[in-house]
C-alpha cells in the first residue's frame, strides 16, 4: 500500500479519522507521517535498537571483552555473536549479557537512559537459586560487585544480610 | 487435536464484561511480565529439546501456584493455525506465539495456561511471559494479581536475572523489570478534534508508545490505542506503573474534553455521525473488519454520549472479538473467506444488536 500523501513510499502508519461524513483511514509512509508530527510507537520503538545494532561492531561499542570491532567473538554458552544480535536483535541466552557486557551496557543506556536495574529484586538468584544459603564469603563477594556496578539497592540489601550473619 | 475454547475458563473473555473503572473509555488493562530461564537458550537459539525442558519447569512450577494450580494446558504447538489465530483474537496470546508471522512455524512446545485473568505464555519469544488482563484501567490490581504469581514461579524455576541488567530477556528493550503494561483505550473524540497527533507526540516524548488493537506493528484500527510504557530498565516496577497510569488519567481527561466540543460546538453532526455509524451497524449485509470496527466506535461514542441508550458496552466489546474472522469461522463451523466473510460478520452484528435493543 502506497502513501496517501507523497504517492511514493510505502505507507507505514494508518491513522483512522472522520472527515466530514465518512469514516477514513489515512495511510501514511514515516517519513510523511513524521512532517505531520504524527509519531508511531512502531518507529520510537525500533529506531533506537536498529540504529544502535546497525553501529555496533563497526567501533560503536565500547566493549571490554572483545576487540573494537569484533562482532564474531562467541558466547560461551549458546556460540552466539554480536552479528547474530545486529541481524535478529534477539540474544542467544542469559550469559550473552555477561558476554557482551560492555556493548549491552551502552545499548541499554540509549534504549531505557539507564543501564542500572532497580525494580524487583530476585532473590532466588542472589541465593544462587539453589535454596542453599550462600556462606558469608560469598555474600561478600556479591556485596562488592554489586558496589562496583553502582547497584546499591543490592548492596544495602547484601550489607543487611551480611550483618545479620556477622 | 481438536481444540476446545471452553476449555478456558470464561472462555478467557472475563476482561470485556465493561465492568471495570472508565469502563467506557478504557476497554482493557493487561500487565505481562517477561522472565526466562536460567543456563537455557532463549527461543530463538533453543532445540525443540530445550523447549520441552523448559515447559515441563513451567507447568510444574505452575502447579505450585496458586493462580494456575489447576489452569489447562493448552498446546499451541498442537494446534491448527485458525485455533491459534481464535486465542489470539481472543487476546489470549501474542502474535508471536501463534506463529502465524513470517515463517508461519509454530515454536515447538509453545503453550499457555491460563486462568481467569492470569495466566503464562511459554516459549514465547522469552521462556516465561506472565500476563494479567482485566476489564478496565485497573494497572494496580493487574500488576498485584501479577507480583503474586511472578514470586511463586520465581520460587519454583531459577530466573535469569543480572545485578545490573535486572531480569535478562531475548531482546534488550524488554530487560529490567520485564514489565510491559498498557491500556486498550478508546478515544474518537481526540480523533474527531484533531487533537490525537499532538497527544500521541506528547505521550511519546514521556517515554511511553502506542500501538493498535492487537499489541506491536498492529495498525490502530477504529480509534483504539494500546498506550504503554516504552523503557522497562532504570525505573521500579511501581514507577512505571504510576508513570503510565497518571498519563492515561491525563488522556481520558482530554478525551472527555474532546467529547464535550464535540457536543457544544458540532451536536447535530456528532449526532448524525454516531446514528449513521448505527445504522450501517444494524441494517448492513456485508460488513468488512476495517469497516466494523470504525462503526463500532462511532456507536461506542454515541453510548459515551448517551445518544444511544438500548446498546450495552458489553455488547460493543464483545462484538470486537467476536466480529474477527477467526470467531467467525468458528460459528459457522468452517473456514470462510470473502465476500462470505463479510456477510457472516454482518449477520452476526446484526443479531447481538437485536438482542441488545430487545431487553
Ligand atoms: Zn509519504
Ligand atoms: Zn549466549
Amino acid at each position: 500500500m502506497q502513501c496517501d500523501e507523497c504517492q511514493e513510499r510505502p505507507a507505514a502508519i494508518h491513522l483512522t479519522q472522520i472527515v466530514n461524513d465518512s469514516v477514513t483511514t489515512v495511510h501514511l509512509c514515516e517519513q510523511c507521517a513524521a512532517d505531520k508530527g504524527v509519531q508511531t510507537g512502531a518507529t520510537v520503538a525500533k529506531f533506537p535498537l536498529s540504529d544502535f545494532l546497525a553501529s555496533m561492531g563497526k567501533g560503536g561499542g565500547a566493549s571490554n571483552q572483545s576487540p573494537v570491532g569484533d562482532d564474531t567473538a562467541e558466547c560461551d554458552h549458546c556460540g552466539g555473536t554480536l552479528r547474530d544480535f545486529r541481524e535478529s536483535g534477539r540474544l542467544g541466552c542469559p550469559d550473552c549479557y555477561r558476554t557482551f557486557s560492555g556493548h549491552l551496557r551502552d545499548l541499554l543506556r540509549r534504549l531505557h537512559g539507564a543501564s542500572q536495574h532497580v525494580g524487583e529484586l530476585y532473590m532466588a538468584a542472589v541465593s544462587g537459586g539453589s535454596g542453599d544459603a550462600p556462606g558469608i564469603g560469598e555474600l561478600r563477594d556479591q556485596l562488592r560487585r554489586a558496589v562496583e556496578s553502582e547497584n546499591f539497592e543490592l548492596a544495602a540489601e547484601l550489607r543487611d544480610r551480611i550483618r545479620v550473619m556477622e | 487435536m481438536t481444540f476446545d475454547i471452553n476449555l478456558v475458563p470464561d472462555g478467557g473473555i472475563s476482561w470485556l464484561d465493561a465492568s471495570g473503572p472508565d469502563g467506557n473509555i478504557v476497554l482493557s488493562t493487561r500487565v505481562r511480565l517477561a522472565r526466562n530461564i536460567d543456563g537455557q537458550r532463549f527461543t530463538v537459539r533453543s532445540s525443540p529439546e530445550d523447549n520441552q525442558v523448559v515447559l515441563q519447569q513451567v507447568e510444574r512450577a505452575s502447579r505450585a501456584s496458586r493462580a494456575l494450580h489447576d489452569a489447562p494446558l493448552i498446546r499451541i504447538d498442537h494446534l491448527q493455525p485458525a485455533e491459534r489465530q481464535l486465542l489470539h483474537e481472543r487476546h489470549l496470546i501474542s502474535r508471536d506465539l501463534t506463529g502465524l508471522e513470517a515463517d508461519g512455524n509454530v515454536r515447538a512446545g509453545a503453550a499457555l495456561l491460563t486462568n481467569g485473568c492470569v495466566g503464562v505464555m511459554v516459549n514465547e519469544e522469552d521462556h516465561v511471559r506472565l500476563q494479567c488482563l482485566k476489564s478496565g484501567f485497573a494497572l494496580t490490581e493487574a500488576y498485584s494479581d501479577l507480583e503474586r504469581l511472578d514470586a511463586e514461579m520465581g520460587g519454583q524455576l531459577a530466573f535469569a536475572f543480572h545485578e545490573e541488567f535486572g531480569y535478562l530477556t531475548s531482546c534488550p528493550t524488554n530487560a529490567g523489570t520485564g514489565l510491559r503494561a498498557s491500556v486498550l483505550i478508546h478515544l474518537p473524540g481526540l480523533v474527531l478534534t484533531k487533537e490525537i497527533a499532538k497527544v500521541l507526540q506528547g505521550l511519546s516524548q514521556v517515554g511511553l508508545t502506542f500501538r493498535g488493537l492487537y499489541g506491536e506493528g498492529s495498525e490502530v484500527v477504529g480509534n483504539f490505542f494500546q498506550l504503554s510504557n516504552q523503557t522497562t530498565l532504570g525505573k521500579s516496577e511501581t514507577e512505571l506503573l504510576d508513570h503510565l497510569g497518571d498519563m492515561v488519567r491525563k488522556v481520558i481527561e482530554y478525551e472527555q474534553q474532546a467529547r464535550h466540543v464535540l457536543q457544544r460546538d458540532a451536536p447535530t453532526v456528532t449526532a448524525d455521525k454516531v446514528w449513521r455509524a448505527y445504522g450501517l451497524l444494524k441494517y448492513a449485509r456485508s460488513l468488512s473488519f476495517e469497516e466494523t470496527m470504525n462503526l463500532l466506535s462511532g456507536v461506542r461514542l454515541g453510548v459515551g454520549l448517551n445518544l444511544i441508550s438500548d446498546i450495552s458496552v458489553y455488547t460493543l466489546n464483545k462484538l470486537l472479538i467476536f466480529a474477527q474472522p477467526a470467531h467467525l469461522a468458528v460459528r459457522e463451523g468452517r473456514e470462510i473467506g470473502d465476500p462470505e466473510l463479510s456477510t457472516a460478520r454482518a449477520t452476526y452484528t446484526r443479531q447481538l444488536l437485536e438482542a441488545d435493543a430487545a431487553r
